[in-house]
């Protein structure tokens, strides 16, 4: 049975108002194509979970798109703060936050890395809990009361508590897929498969689109099995900014540029009317891109990997 | 290459500048070290210095999931495809937080902060009030667990009466708490694989840890003085009697930043 549908599509019939979304990916494989079409749609009261909501998440809250974040760093990596996420949430000079006019404070939930691994673990493998040890002699438990403390049943030690975290619908960006959503990526792999299974409902969105018998000839590098994916959305480029291992390189000076488009609120709407408003969709923003750019951020080279031999077995 | 500090030395001295002292000094601090999480930034440009000089055993980890890398080109982010390409592992992150931080295969991991106090207890997370912060920073990402469970931490950051405080105002990430001794039985009762914090590089110096758990500073680096560290540090720092001179980057050195780690000087000006 194919999966196969537009990106318009698969966020209308998936996306809700007032979703827990995870559009996942360390770095690597963030679909900032999934995340403008949400704009687009103007989904509304989101919670919007990520390690890093990075670019994404602030041109989403910019947008109007979410209420809470839960997150583990919020910064633009190796350049600085997420500036439209730090307006709605620190305090203006002087007083306390939200005065007339502003927007509603953000809402955030906090943990580290680990801790944010470990909630998708736990969401995925359907435990109450995922027991770690972090959190020790930190302020984090008290920024954040769910971060527990749990005695451990075979001896005297403790270690902390995170609770399982189920996406209503998790984002998956990966090099190919086949109709089904049997999804295979390579490079770093972050803790897709984690969010992917701990989520009520997948999308999957591909570079390409092959057949399935690419999928069963290496099957160790499936991510993803066809059996919880709802939609595949055939994409090229749909990670841009971010990156994709083999296919293109992550755009640098965008980062950087955000930081300068982000500072001012006025700068950062005319940026979303022009890029993303005032585009249809992924095809016409890589257009509106141009071919040197996009060829500026093509690998400079090839590094295949061998390939192995899984044997035939009658 | 802006400000160069210059400095003392023979002859064939050249002049260096500030990050280049910091990351020269963090690099040979991690002579004989086997695996190190690395962050971005001037950690990043260190470990790869120690790397082609002083550990050339040393296995780079990045909490986005590649474990013995050998990237190509200088990082903007710890995510970049260049750390995948030719890694020995690319690994996912629970894999990376489970068995090899939290499993104890790591040595040394690095740690930025924004505010630092003397015990080595890191915030990277608000100034000011939690719920109503002055500044909103990153937070932990994997700070706090590699705190926790890196066999010790390195610190790089620079001086100042902001960042080098006598009261940090949230705790991120556990560096030896009030004091020594209290520290190393806590670690003890809760199981912590790591020592805690033990080498702080600054802009103006090396501090390593006394047996109380406070910083000492025991070299400073060609060109700064006494006057300002105390200048640039909120309580009065411990000394080492006598205090060393730390020996200003070599030419090789130099040469592995400014040409192969970072040509365009993106971390190093």
């Amino acid at each position: 049975m194919t999966k196969v549908a537009s990106m318009r599509d698969a966020v209308a019939a998936l996306v809700h108002d007032g979703d827990v979304v995870a559009i996942e990916g360390f770095t690597h494989l963030i679909c900032f194509a999934a995340g403008h079409e949400i704009i687009r749609q103007r989904k509304r009261d989101l919670t919007l979970a990520r390690l890093t909501p990075d670019l994404i998440y602030d041109q989403m809250v910019a947008a109007g798109t979410a209420r809470k974040l839960i997150f583990s760093w919020l910064g633009n990596p190796g350049v600085g703060g997420l500036h439209a996420i730090r307006r709605r949430v620190e305090a203006p000079a002087g007083g306390a936050p939200s005065g007339d006019g502003d927007p509603a404070p953000l809402e955030l939930e906090e943990y580290s890395h680990f801790g944010m691994v470990g909630r998708y673990t736990a969401g995925a493998s359907n435990l109450p809990f995922f027991p770690l040890r972090s959190y020790f002699e930190t302020d984090l438990p008290k920024a954040n009361p769910l971060i527990r403390p749990i005695k451990s049943p075979y001896g005297d030690e403790t270690v902390y508590a995170v609770p399982p975290l189920k996406p209503d619908v998790t984002v998956v960006h990966a090099q190919r897929a086949d109709a089904e959503g049997n999804t295979q990526m390579w490079g770093l792999v972050g803790c897709q498969k984690e969010a992917a299974f701990a989520a009520d409902r997948v999308i999957v969105v591909v570079e390409e689109l092959v057949d399935e018998a690419v999928v069963r000839a290496d099957p160790n590098r499936t991510v993803i099995p066809g059996l919880i994916v709802d939609a595949v959305v055939v994409e090229p480029w749909g990670a841009h900014p971010s990156y994709v291992q083999g296919a293109y390189d992550r755009d640098n000076h965008f980062y950087r540029d955000w930081d300068a488009i982000s500072r001012e609120a006025a700068t950062t709407q005319a940026w979303l009317d022009e890029w993303v408003y005032g585009v249809s969709g992924r095809a016409e923003y890589m257009e509106k891109l141009g071919a040197e750019r996009q060829a500026s951020l093509r690998p400079s080279g090839t590094a295949p990997s061998g390939s192995v031999d899984y044997g035939v077995y009658k | 290459m802006s400000e160069p500090v210059g400095g003392p030395g023979g002859p064939e001295a050249q002049a260096f500048s500030k990050s280049e002292m910091m990351i020269v000094a963090a690099a040979r601090e991690l002579a004989g070290q086997r695996v190190c999480f690395v962050g971005v930034g001037l950690p990043n440009i260190a470990v790869n210095v120690a790397r082609l000089t002083v550990a050339p055993a040393l296995e780079l980890v990045y909490e986005s999931g590649a474990f013995g890398a050998k990237p190509a080109r200088l990082p903007l982010s710890i995510g970049d495809p260049t750390i995948v390409t030719g890694a020995t592992a690319a690994v996912s992150m629970f894999e990376l937080f489970s068995f090899y931080l939290q499993g104890g295969l790591v040595d040394v991991g690095f740690l930025g902060a924004a505010q630092i106090d003397r015990f080595g207890n890191i915030n990277s997370t608000v100034i000011g009030d939690y719920e109503h912060p002055k500044t909103r920073l990153p937070g932990s990402g994997g700070a706090c667990e590699i705190a926790i469970n890196a066999r010790q931490v390195f610190v790089i950051m620079r001086q100042s009466k902001r960042s080098f405080v006598d009261k940090i105002d949230f705790r991120t990430s556990p560096g030896n708490l009030g004091g020594a001794e209290a520290a190393a039985r806590i670690r003890r009762e809760e199981g912590w694989l790591g020592r805690g914090p033990s080498v702080v590089v600054t802009d103006l110096g090396i501090y390593h840890f006394d047996d109380t758990g406070e910083m000492r500073l025991d070299s400073i680096h060609p060109g700064a003085t006494l006057d300002q560290v105390r200048e640039t540090i909120g309580w009065e720092p411990k000394v080492a009697e006598p205090l060393a001179t730390t020996p200003a980057p070599t030419p090789e050195e130099l040469r592995l930043i400014r040409e192969e780690l970072d040509p365009e000087g993106a971390y190093t000006k």
